[in-house]
């Protein structure tokens, strides 16, 4: 069975079906067009996200601004936080590329359960649409930041019983994703397609599955007890009534940062997916990468109170999570260096979806060794609710996720809507995406060390050259953005026909016609092989 | 042959007898009494006593109301690692609250 075999059947992005349009589209369970129904919603959201960002990125252009009030600015990083955060990060990568691939990649016709994908995302759209409605309805924006900390989010007067129902209603689509995909990696591989047999990015969705499945009805339930909060003034977080306000904070991150693996693992599972494509060669390290994902999110699961040292946290947590935090760089510097290994002496071919995946690596290094500077308590306690954070927090999760979601868009974009992209253009945005991300953040890791607080609506003077550098390097960030996206909206309607296997992939999806046909497979494949065999390794 | 790891239509589950369930409820019902009285002797009291006897009347709950006792060794142990999960979420935290 190949591509060859397939040619002339209708393709996926074809109706067959009794509805026509939109409705087929909105009440399909094929596994690739909800994939697509999530990849639309959540870059149209990143961009909502993108342009609040740069708003708040003018506002910040001179010490005393006067663009908008300190009330507004408030909501502005609120709402900025919430959509990123869990309207694209978290679901980012898994519900878009792990639904769309990850079924083909296992040699699967669909996932699990077609349905409770589908209503997955109706669980996403409603969250999405509560959030926003709590903008624009009720006593005000949300203004408490996208931590919803006790106990200023229990006596504001703006919106945030929405907006944490929203959060509440967002984590369900999580969770049923999360329950979705461990079923199909155990129910629904190939026959032959043994656990080390998989492509990495199938291990990489399974860690994160878990790490859905598990931490995220701890946020649930402690999001209804902040409502509960509100609402009846049960006192589970007020010292007044026997409370104690950092077990909202230990609740929150106990799923929070978790949550940040939810965000980072599919995207390392996309890097390692990338390169031994464009080496030719099979990933350096497999099994040591697959590991490398379980550890990072059993480790990653209990590190949680590194974000609250300076809280008034006993000295012994802050030693035991300290310690706890180091743990988690070896897992992730095991990734980093199987990667670099992976490069080497391989047969290199540049193309757009490499640049961004080496592109991945040099930031999230970056993002990476911040993040164990701040696992130091010394280091932690100075830079504390510092723009070093806010720097630190975008290398990980614009520099790492949301580079390799460019990537993963890149890579898969020919075989997704069977249209291939400028390439050339795609090069040009890169240069004002690269040099504006690391004006933009790297200047914040100077300023918070420098000793400029988040948050703040005006800055003090000395602070002001480093605004504006920050602030020229959001334009060119804005700008390498827009050509990105619109060089592949201009291939989505007039690019050239792409091929079944443009890159000369050896995973399962670059066997499938360009775009694939409803069913995947004609029939189930059986492997026999490891994912990463190329056919030259057999002639040497 | 071996025991089954789940339970399934081949190995149906027994069922433990309406006298079973009653024994278990009047010891729940004890319990219950224990921990309104352990309440009576301060808060300290009544946060020991939540830790150790909800403990017990969770496990009888589910080993006879939600049958695990007639359950695969399988199911048994995804229950044990998840309450092992949260034993340790459980020290993590103490590690803050006791050391305070």
């Amino acid at each position: 069975m190949s591509a060859l075999d397939m040619a002339g059947m209708p393709s996926y992005l074809e109706n067959t079906g009794p509805r026509k349009g939109l409705a087929a589209w909105l009440t399909s369970t094929d596994h690739k067009r909800v994939g697509i129904l999530y990849l639309v919603s959540m870059l149209s959201f990143f961009l909502v996200g993108v342009g609040i960002g740069f708003m708040m990125r003018l506002v910040q252009l001179t010490p005393f601004a006067n663009l908008i009030t300190a009330k507004t600015y408030n909501a502005l990083f609120t709402v900025h936080g919430v959509i990123m955060i869990f309207l694209f990060v978290v679901p980012g990568l898994p519900a878009a590329f792990g639904n769309f691939f990850l079924p083909i990649l296992i040699g699967a016709k669909d996932v699990a359960f077609p349905r409770l994908n589908l209503a997955s995302w109706y669980f996403y759209m409603s969250g999405a649409i509560l959030a926003m409605l709590s903008l624009f309805t009720g006593p005000g924006a949300p203004d408490t930041g996208w931590t919803f900390y006790v106990p200023f989010s229990l006596h504001t007067g703006t919106n945030v019983s929405l907006a944490v129902f929203a959060a509440f209603v967002l984590g369900f689509s999580s969770m049923l994703t999360g329950i979705n995909f461990i079923t199909t990696i155990h129910r629904l591989r190939a026959p032959g397609m043994t656990w080390f047999r998989m492509p990495l990015f199938s291990w990489s969705i399974y860690a994160t599955s878990w790490i859905q499945l598990l931490a995220t009805p701890i946020l649930a339930i402690t999001l209804v007890l902040v409502i509960l909060e509100r609402v009846f003034g049960i006192g589970i977080f007020d010292p007044a009534k026997g409370g104690d306000p950092l077990l909202y904070q230990h609740l929150f991150w106990i799923y929070s940062h978790p949550a940040v693996y939810i965000m980072i693992l599919p995207a390392m599972g996309i890097i390692s997916e990338i390169l031994p494509t464009f080496t030719r060669r099979p990933i350096f390290g497999y099994k040591a990468i697959a590991f490398s994902s379980l550890s990072i999110a059993g480790v990653g699961s209990l590190v949680w109170a590194h974000h609250m040292f300076t809280s008034g946290l006993s000295q012994f947590a802050i030693m035991l999570f300290s310690l706890l935090t180091m743990i988690v760089a070896v897992p992730s510097a095991i990734k980093v260096f199987n990667w670099v290994s992976t490069l080497y002496k391989g047969s290199i071919d540049f193309q757009p979806p490499l640049l961004f995946a080496l592109t991945f690596i040099f930031l999230f290094c970056i993002g990476g060794l911040t993040g164990v500077m701040q696992g130091a308590v010394a280091i932690d306690i100075q830079v504390h609710d510092t723009y070093f954070v806010v720097g630190h927090f975008h290398y990980v999760m614009f520099g790492g996720t949301g580079m390799a979601f460019f990537a993963a868009l890149l890579y898969w974009f020919p075989k997704m809507t069977g249209r291939m992209y400028s390439k050339k253009a795609i090069y040009a945005a890169w240069f004002p995406l690269f040099i504006g991300f690391n004006t933009l953040y790297f200047t914040m890791l100077v300023l918070g060390w420098m000793g400029m607080p988040r948050r703040y609506f005006h800055h003090l003077p000395r602070f002001n050259t480093g605004h504006d550098i920050a602030t020229v390097g959001s334009w060119f960030l804005v700008l390498g953005i827009l050509m990105l996206f619109g060089t592949l909206i201009h291939a989505l309607f007039k690019g050239e026909k792409a091929e079944g296997n443009p890159w000369g992939g050896v995973t399962l999806e670059w066997t499938l016609p360009s775009p694939p046909i409803a069913e995947n497979f004609l029939e189930i494949p059986t492997i026999t092989t490891g994912p990463y065999h190329f056919p030259q390794e057999d002639q040497a | 042959m071996s025991e089954p790891l789940l339970a399934s239509e081949d190995h149906p589950v027994a069922h433990p007898g309406y006298a079973t369930f009653l024994k278990v409820w009047a010891a729940l019902v004890v319990l219950t009494g224990v921990l309104v009285l352990m309440s009576r002797f301060g808060q300290s009291s009544a946060v020991w006593g939540l830790l150790l006897v909800t403990p017990v009347k969770a496990w009888l709950v589910f080993y006879f109301f939600m049958h695990l006792k007639y359950e695969g060794p399988l199911l048994k142990g995804v229950v044990l690692i998840t309450l092992g999960t949260l034993l340790i979420f459980f020290a993590l935290m103490f590690s803050d609250v006791a050391f305070r």
